[in-house]
């Protein structure tokens, strides 16, 4: 059993702190996804986690050892953590099998271990490959292989792929999902692509300024964002200016007032808002139906269609809304062509999210 | 495609066409033949050299091969080399490493001072030690040459290291690796080829050094060749002996030009992605600081401290120079070393042209020959020059056109690597383009190729000037009776102790190497060129 704790862990380069008091936990075999936009110190904490970094103050705890606290850092060759950076970083000199085996005792460097590591991750027919000789997904693969080869603890993970291309990328993901749960292995994967750590993550920890805005399931995340940013960033969203109505109290269930109609809704957690008061309502943009003026869903409001996307599987609609500043987005399934400039009807399928207006914004 | 070009060209494609092809081929034919035969000259010392020995009584050869002094050369020679060659190494991997993976206060600053010693000419810094403290032999001879030559690969080895993927040391980390195992095992069989390529220059360097180990008195092949032929009058043995040391030359420099093609090999497999860590260096800080202070101390202030006290000094009147003297050596330098420039240039155009352009074998083979320049010491490219002259060209024995062809193929790799890469720089999808739009060959030459990249052969021709201006052991050799160039009134003035008479010489030598010393730096530093071309 393997399970990670950060606490609080503050940390940066001199004196300057990126990490302003982290904590979460990874249970046992659990993959964790820190989803942060650049800039928001996830690498930092990858990197304090690996003892790469010394933490200002906090602590690091596998399985009640401390790897850094107070008085603490064990240095990251006794850590028992595996890294797999951001550009693989396989050893040029080094062919695939002396990468997998570089952590391993000498005498077991080219021995059976390494082998059945490169079969696990697909690459047994590689092993004597030089890197330079390899695609960006192979690397990736022999690097994951190089990391597992020790029987580590943890392994952490940085912006693992996004030096590969879009189709390669959903490949490589599964086949790294895959073989850390076959191993059993807790890992961190810090990313900034939402839909890497949404597809991948048994729990998502989203990092942003240096402090964690929430921590949960994927499907938490999305459903229940913790803030207007949040919502925007996981998943994109539009978010519309509008007054409460009914239920007073964080979770109640009540309705806004917004150019869409009255529109059901629930308060996020967290906010407070009276009856009367300015929300800001939080659509995901899958949550919009559109159709044509002749079969109006109910409660409908007419459009204008100012731009299609269209990605086969769906399609994104921009509208305009009379009475609302911002054009927003709709998205439906790719089975109907939109014509640019026409009118259509748009409707609201299920309850969205309302957010207390900031004094600031009013 | 042909009756295209016809209707295009308005009926006159039938015979245009194949004119145009022979003319290139002609071309082409000639570029190569001139490339073989500058290859040939640049080849003359090295051959008459062996043609010397070869034609040489046999029994004397004998004699000066087993003499019991050959043994002792060759152990000094040797010893030096690589005792400097190893100080070199760890010192300057060691200084490599602070200045680009620490977070050292003032890395640029300590950058531009541990490279400084390079505008200080080894015979320069050789002077300044003589003059101010008692230490001479194999001691006196390493400290000048091992201050002198650590930025050979402290450099190059910055290069590397910026090139290096640095996440492999954070990997052999999490693998179970300390500090310096990690940096060991990851990072250094990255920039190893560097590193070896610098301090293999360095030991070719050391090899070739006259000055320095003259001035300390210190028994090496060198001084001893110039002794031989110089004041014992036996050219047989100078010509055995300089035999030997080009053949140790130019092992050094195949073993060198292997070490680039591995480096070349390395770099591209790999690129960094994310910006380095620094590694802090907390209270270690300072006695780094005092360590870099202390050597830049050793290498510039002690010889710039001897100028500085001596050009100072009225009481040596009697002794100090002349500035007429002076202004007449300065005019005789430039002007020999300018044409020496120019004969590199002549020689480098048509090799440099082949090996940028025609990539075959034989552009290999010409591209090695100017390779010679490098490997053979200035005092055997001399003393195969003076053999050659008084015996085929006799009209020309110390003549300053003798000694402007001995710059010009000791200095040709410089010559050769500024035209190649100058030529190289030149996209040969320009070239293509100007074809498309109605340029001739000869046209695209002169109207695209030619112009991008003439300021890049002016430069590489004016630092081989600038280079050649501090030559000294074959200018000693070769110069007409009665002319001085300002390194051989150095040397003439330092031999007989007249300390205040060689300072003003000494200033002048080092404010001709500090231009092309800073700027190179920056070059070899980025990556952009090796060591061996620039300095």
């Amino acid at each position: 059993m393997s399970e990670l704790q950060v606490r609080k862990v503050v940390a940066g380069y001199d004196g300057a702190p990126v990490l302003r008091g982290v904590s979460f936990t990874v249970p046992h075999g659990q993959l964790a996804a820190v989803l942060g936009p650049s800039g928001s110190g996830k690498s930092t904490l990858l990197r304090v986690i690996a003892g790469l970094n010394t933490p200002i103050e906090g602590a690091v705890v596998i399985d009640g050892r401390v790897l850094a606290g107070p008085r603490v850092n064990v240095p990251p060759e006794r850590r028992r953590i595996g890294l797999v950076p951001q550009d693989a970083a396989l050893f040029p000199h080094l062919d695939v099998l002396g990468n997998v085996g570089f952590g391993l005792p000498r005498s077991q460097r080219r021995g059976d271990k390494p082998r059945d590591l490169l079969e696990m991750v697909g690459m047994a027919d590689f092993a004597l490959r030089m890197p330079g000789e390899l695609s960006g997904g192979q690397r990736h693969r022999v690097a994951l292989a190089r990391a597992l080869a020790t029987d580590p603890d943890l392994v952490l993970l940085d912006e693992p792929f996004s030096a590969l291309d879009a189709a390669l990328r959903a490949d490589v993901r599964a086949q790294v999902r895959q073989v850390l749960r076959r191993a059993e292995t807790t890992a961190v994967l810090v990313t900034h692509d939402q839909d890497e750590a949404l597809s991948m993550a048994d729990v998502v920890a989203v990092l942003d300024d240096g402090r964690l805005i929430q921590v949960g399931t994927p499907a938490e995340i999305y459903a229940k964002p913790a803030s207007r940013w949040l919502a925007q960033f996981v998943g994109g969203a539009l978010v519309m200016p509008g007054t409460w109505a009914e239920g007073a109290a964080a979770g109640a269930a009540g309705s806004v007032t917004c150019p869409l109609g009255a529109i059901p809704a629930r308060l996020a957690d967290g906010e407070i808002a009276r009856e009367g008061e300015a929300v800001d309502l939080v659509l995901r943009p899958e949550q919009l139906a559109v159709d044509d003026l002749n079969s109006p869903p109910p409660g409908s409001v007419i459009a204008m269609v100012r731009n299609v996307a269209y990605f086969g599987h769906d399609a994104v609609v921009t509208l305009d809304l009379p009475g609302c500043e911002q054009p927003v987005e709709a998205r439906v399934l790719g089975d109907h062509v939109w014509q640019l400039d026409s009118e259509v009807a748009v409707a609201v399928r299920s309850a969205g999210l309302a957010f207390a207006r900031q004094p600031a914004n009013v | 495609m042909t009756s295209v070009r016809t209707l295009m060209t308005g009926g006159k494609g039938f015979s245009f066409v194949p004119r145009r092809r022979a003319r290139l081929r002609l071309g082409r034919a000639f570029l190569i033949a001139s490339s073989i035969v500058a290859a040939a000259v640049a080849a003359i010392p090295l051959a008459y050299l062996v043609v010397r020995v070869v034609g040489s009584d046999p029994n004397l050869v004998t004699a000066a091969l087993l003499r019991g002094r050959m043994v002792e050369l060759a152990v000094n020679t040797v010893g030096l080399v690589i005792a400097v060659s190893i100080t070199a190494l760890v010192v300057g991997v060691a200084i490599a490493w602070l200045l680009t993976r620490t977070d050292l206060a003032g890395r640029k600053v300590w950058l531009v001072i541990t490279a400084l010693p390079l505008a200080v000419p080894s015979y320069v810094a050789a002077f300044g030690w003589i003059a101010v403290t008692p230490l001479r032999g194999f001691w006196g001879a390493f400290v000048v040459l091992t201050l002198c030559n650590v930025p050979f690969v402290t450099l190059p080895t910055i290069a590397a290291l910026r090139l290096s993927n640095h996440a492999n040391e954070d990997v052999a980390r999490t693998l179970g690796r300390s500090r310096l195992r990690a940096f060991l095992e990851a990072t250094w069989p990255q920039i190893r080829p560097a590193a070896l390529a610098g301090v293999l220059l360095v030991a070719l360097y050391v090899l070739a050094e006259f000055g320095t180990v003259a001035l300390m008195r210190y028994q090496a092949f060198t001084w001893a060749i110039h002794t031989a032929y110089g004041s014992q009058f036996n050219p047989t043995l100078a010509a055995v002996m300089a035999t030997v040391l080009a053949a140790m030359g130019i092992a050094l420099v195949v073993a060198e030009r292997r070490m680039r093609g591995a480096q070349a090999r390395l770099g591209t497999t790999v690129v960094a992605r994310a910006p380095v860590t620094p590694v802090p260096l907390g209270r270690h800080a300072w006695w780094v600081h005092g360590a870099l202070g202390l050597l830049a101390m050793l290498g510039l202030a002690v010889p710039v401290g001897a100028l500085a006290r001596y050009i100072g000094s009225t009481t040596a009147a009697s002794t100090s120079v002349r500035p007429g003297a002076l202004v007449t050596d300065m005019i005789s330098t430039v002007s020999i070393a300018g044409a020496g420039a120019l004969f590199a240039l002549a020689l480098a155009l048509p090799i440099g042209l082949v090996a940028a352009r025609i990539r075959n074998r034989l552009s290999g083979v010409t591209e090695s020959a100017s390779y010679l320049g490098l490997a053979l010491p200035g005092i055997v490219v001399g003393l195969s020059l003076v053999f050659f002259s008084l015996k085929v060209v006799p009209a020309l024995y110390q003549s300053i056109w003798m000694l402007a062809f001995a710059y010009g193929v000791l200095f040709l790799p410089k010559a050769v690597g500024a035209v190649r890469a100058s030529i190289e720089q030149v996209e040969p999808g320009l070239e293509d383009v100007a074809r498309t739009l109605g340029s001739s060959p000869q046209r695209v030459w002169s109207r695209v190729t030619a112009r991008i990249a003439w300021p890049g052969i002016g430069a590489g021709v004016l630092l081989v000037a600038l280079t050649a201006m501090k030559e000294l052991p074959a200018t000693l050799l070769l110069r007409p009776t009665g002319t001085d160039t300002l390194a051989t009134s150095l040397w003439r003035y330092t031999e007989s102790s007249a300390y205040a008479a060689a300072a003003p010489y000494a200033l002048m030598l080092i404010a001709v190497a500090i231009v092309p010393a800073l700027l190179l730096t920056r070059e070899v530093v980025a990556g952009k060129r090796s060591p061996e071309e620039a300095l």
